[in-house]
């Protein structure tokens, strides 16, 4: 067992939960793959999506992943860094219009 | 930046016998990745043969006005290996006398060997179908007596394919040097004021595109969307084809990737990248590549690792081209490179 629990190196071992449960794993990741497809979106602009994403759920494997994806794609630092920052900001948004509720909570019991 | 050679600096690295050493060994002998050879066998692959000859390439020296920081051939401006006339001339009875249809002339920067102009020359008469020089742009704008090049290229049809690390600015440079991409630019505008990389223009101009770093080129088609929307909308230039290439772990790329702590994941991103319908068309199946000093290897790459082909024909004073083509090709783990993912080739992409 590793002493930490993150180690960058599971990453490569992602494809093994498939051998746990086989029908599950392998279906999650068809969909996975046929969802990163050119489609309707381009597999840069769903690249830089799942940058973002990767950020706000706070996932290193997926940082890692979609920071080398990114470049693999040409994707300049600018623009990941700009795509941290949409993710950022609605989490921050998602904070903060709960603001409203306390204000309504405030205003409701407030003479 | 690094501004000397392997070679130049001593280190250890610049021995080929060194990569050798770290290719075979590590994860490959721990059995934790597998042998290049196992992995290709396990589609009848092995021992890898050639098909068909059809590009003939040739390195006329390693001497270069760059010095890249991923650079395969260890190539710089203090890098004195360089092809004589002599070497030359028995090249020329190669290429008058061979079933290949493509000359593929690099280097170093091939336009610094001071024969260089007189082999293009002499070169252009043999009537090849395909006559490429890789020309890395910015020697066009190096120095005055280079300047004509552009209309030296024209004059004697030579497809020109130069190295374009990316549309931006800072990408370039800090793969190539400081003022490596404005110089770039310049040399891409004079190239397409000749017809250079024109729509519909016999003067073709392609570009090769590798990555700036421990990662693997993203999808040819959607680079080359992407290169030609910015360099058209930026700087109003054209070009054919982009050629995305894969960079192999050799010279100062493996000493790069070892010394950023790279080289563990990028070998295991070749060989998660494996593609079987790559092999077929891998390049040392249809070219041979031909050092400064006129021995013959199984490509480019082999040629920089010292693995001279296994075959009676080593070197061009022995040159027959039936006898070199019935050969198995050298392999070892740096092969990757080229069956990852589209697969790589001095030709772009070679998966079907």
């Amino acid at each position: 067992m590793a002493d930490s629990y993150y180690d960058p190196k599971d990453l490569r071992k992602f494809g093994k939960i498939t051998e746990w449960s086989e029908d599950l794993g392998n279906k999650f990741f068809d969909y996975y793959g046929k969802v990163f497809e050119e489609g309707a979106l381009s597999a840069r602009e769903k690249s830089l999506i799942a940058l973002a994403v990767s950020h706000v759920v706070k996932c290193p494997y997926c940082i890692d992943a979609y920071t080398k994806d990114g470049l693999q794609k040409g994707i300049t630092k600018e623009e990941m860094m700009e795509a941290v920052h949409v993710g950022a900001a609605i989490e921050s948004g998602a904070t903060l219009v709960h603001g409203v509720q306390m204000m309504n909570k405030y205003d409701k019991l407030s003479m | 930046m690094a501004t000397k050679s392997l070679k130049a600096k001593g280190e250890e690295l610049a021995q080929t016998n060194k990569q050798l050493e770290i290719l075979n060994g590590g994860m490959f002998a721990e059995g934790e990745l597998p042998y290049f050879k196992d992995k290709i066998g396990e589609i009848g692959h092995f021992p890898l043969r050639p098909k068909k000859l059809e590009i003939l390439q040739i390195n006329v020296g390693y001497m270069c006005n760059q010095v890249c920081e991923h650079c395969h051939v260890d190539a710089g401006p203090d890098r004195k290996e360089i092809m004589t006339r002599d070497t030359m001339s028995q090249c020329l009875d190669i290429i008058r006398n061979t079933g290949a249809h493509t000359l593929d002339l690099t280097g170093g920067a091939p336009e610094m060997n001071p024969d260089f102009r007189w082999f293009v020359e002499e070169a252009a008469k043999a009537g090849i179908k395909d006559f490429i020089v890789r020309s890395n742009l910015t020697i066009i704008r190096a120095n005055k007596k280079y300047y004509d090049l552009p209309d030296f290229f024209k004059k004697h049809n030579v497809h020109v394919i130069s190295s374009m690390p990316h549309y931006t600015r800072g990408k370039t440079d800090k793969q190539r040097g400081d003022g490596v991409f404005d110089k770039s630019i310049k040399a891409l505008q004079e190239l397409n004021e000749r017809g250079y990389g024109m729509p519909g223009s016999s003067l073709r101009l392609d570009l090769v595109y590798n990555p700036s770093g421990a990662y693997l080129p993203g999808d040819q088609m959607a680079l080359e969307a992407d290169f030609k929307k910015a360099l058209k909308e930026d700087f109003d230039i054209q070009f054919h084809s982009l050629f995305a290439i894969t960079n192999l772990p050799i010279a100062r790329f493996l000493d790069y990737l070892i010394a950023s702590e790279n080289y563990e994941d990028y070998m295991y991103s070749l060989v998660e990248a494996y593609n079987p319908a790559a092999v077929a068309n891998v390049m040392c199946t249809n070219t041979i590549s031909i050092s400064w000093d006129g021995w013959i290897y199984d490509c480019d790459f082999n040629q920089m690792l010292d693995l001279k082909v296994a075959s009676k024909v080593k070197h061009i004073k022995d040159y027959n081209e039936d006898l070199l083509n019935d050969r198995n090709i050298i392999i070892s783990q740096h092969c990757y490179g080229c069956t990852a993912g589209a697969g790589s080739s001095c030709q772009g992409t070679v998966a079907p």
